[in-house]
């Protein structure tokens, strides 16, 4: 941390052009590997499993299960994600409750995961037909079971496509974190750019590393496509 | 008698499908049932393993487990229902993300928590019972229906089941591929396994079968002996039926 702060300040004023590119790249870079993946990672996973609970209350047949999470998924798309993060960063201290810039971004991001894959998990669950329930129900099977055995395995291969859009745009969302303070990518950026005001170039190049980063994903969504497809016809 | 089911009912919103009926199932026996569609033959089937919850109805077991759906059923009793019976389906439902051979093992492994080597075992006389050892290793989307169906069969018979369901396992394939599943059915009703049966083959029913029972509206019309039931049956309704899937022009 010393080493890399000390190295932004190697970042002189005067530089431009292709030095300042080159210079700022490492900082930008190390920015995405220390807070932007483990942001956009933790929050995944935990927003998935947030999101596969909030979907199988909202498949509960009782109307008490369902309501709660009817509301959580309501409140969190019908409000801006900078909102939330400022409710939770900024507006919790005054209840006593100040928790650090990172794990704000944490808990912000999962919650906001949590509630948009939700639907997809859902839409996914209940497009595998009754049929397969049934086929499970016959040889014995529970409803967890069922669930965990037949039927998430094949919702798992329908949601990837709506999931890998959400990992994707939650990459980009946590440049929101530079917001909270979060030292990520793209308050790197703003940092150099406030010292040498080549605000095109910067930005432009902090927008180039999030691309590259979102192509890899991509790749990495069509390896994930083919693997689920292996037991679909052609 | 195997299984006693009296005054059974079942209604889906006001449209009464099962209408107060009676069935009796002799262990080792093979029951058809027959009859136009909507008549209530699919619906039975489903409410012996409780894929349809009946509204009312008795059901007595040889080994003296009893269900009387005019009370709360608990979900443990709907899975001892269940794990009696296997349950061969129209249109095959095998799960498409298990090859052949993991369907079948699927249900003795997960369910009944038997020991692997035991299990790959018993899936691999199954699957060559079905005659489809070569195939195991295939997902369902590389098999024939006729193939899927003979899957469909040895998942079933996996969990050694005391009754075997069918409903209507034939209509759903090409008529070539039907004698392949035939033959497969044919050789189970000779080892006595008790099976009840569904469906639009009447000749194959007939030839099989110990009993016969006709649904028409709900009700059970007629039952008995292949030969009386389908030779010189009593009732107007079944010589009708009959009459209408024999000579279909």
């Amino acid at each position: 941390m010393f080493h890399l702060n000390n190295m932004l300040y190697t970042i002189s004023a005067n530089m431009e052009g292709w030095e300042l590119f080159v210079n700022s790249l490492l900082p930008m870079i190390s920015g995405a590997i220390k807070y932007t993946i483990p942001l956009t990672l933790i929050s995944f996973v935990l927003g998935l499993l947030v999101a596969l609970l909030t979907a199988m209350m909202r498949l509960s047949k009782s109307a008490l299960i369902q309501a709660p999470a009817v509301i959580y998924v309501s409140a969190i798309r019908g409000t801006p994600l900078l909102v939330q993060l400022f409710i939770i960063f900024y507006g919790l201290p005054s209840l006593g409750l100040t928790i650090d810039p990172f794990p704000s971004a944490i808990i912000a991001f999962t919650l906001n995961v949590g509630a948009y894959a939700s639907e997809i998990i859902r839409a996914s669950i209940l497009s595998i037909s009754k049929g397969q329930w049934e086929a499970a129900f016959t040889i014995g099977m529970t409803k967890t079971t069922a669930l965990k055995r037949i039927i998430l395995p094949q919702a798992a291969r329908v949601s990837v496509p709506p999931l890998s859009n959400s990992f994707i745009s939650l990459v980009k969302d946590t440049s929101l974190a530079s917001l909270i303070l979060v030292a990520e990518l793209f308050r790197k950026a703003q940092e150099i750019a406030a010292r040498t005001y080549d605000f095109l170039l910067l930005y432009i190049e902090a927008a180039l590393i999030y691309w590259v980063i979102c192509f890899i994903l991509s790749l990495a969504q069509t390896a994930l496509e083919k693997r689920f497809d292996r037991y679909v016809a052609k | 008698m195997f299984l006693s089911i009296n005054g059974l009912a079942k209604s889906f919103g006001t449209n009464e499908v099962l209408k107060n009926i009676d069935v009796e199932v002799e262990k080792g026996e093979v029951l058809s049932i027959i009859g136009p569609s909507g008549s209530g033959k699919t619906t039975l089937l489903r409410c012996i393993n409780a894929l349809e919850h009946p509204d009312k109805g008795i059901f007595t077991f040889q080994d003296g487990f009893n269900l009387n759906f005019d009370n709360k059923i608990s979900k443990q009793e709907i899975l001892r229902l269940r794990r009696k019976s296997g349950m061969v389906f129209q249109s095959y439902n095998l799960f498409p993300h298990k090859t052949a051979f993991e369907n079948v093992i699927e249900g003795p492994l997960i369910v009944q928590k038997r020991k692997k080597a035991e299990v790959k075992q018993l899936a691999e006389n199954l699957l060559e019972k079905v005659g489809l050892k070569d195939k195991m290793n295939l997902y369902p989307y590389q098999l024939s229906g006729g193939q899927q169906q003979r899957v469909g069969i040895a998942r079933a018979l996996a969990m050694e089941p005391e009754l075997m369901l069918f409903d209507e396992p034939t209509s759903a394939l090409d008529p070539e591929l039907i004698g392949e599943v035939l033959t497969v059915i044919r050789d189970l009703a000779k080892e006595d396994w008790t099976m009840v049966f569904v469906t639009h083959e009447i000749q194959f029913a007939g030839e099989v079968s110990d009993k016969v029972l006709f649904m028409d509206g709900g009700y059970i019309v007629e039952q008995g002996s292949p030969e009386e039931v389908l030779k010189s049956p009593k009732e107007k309704r079944t010589q009708q039926f009959l009459q209408r899937i024999l000579n279909p022009s």
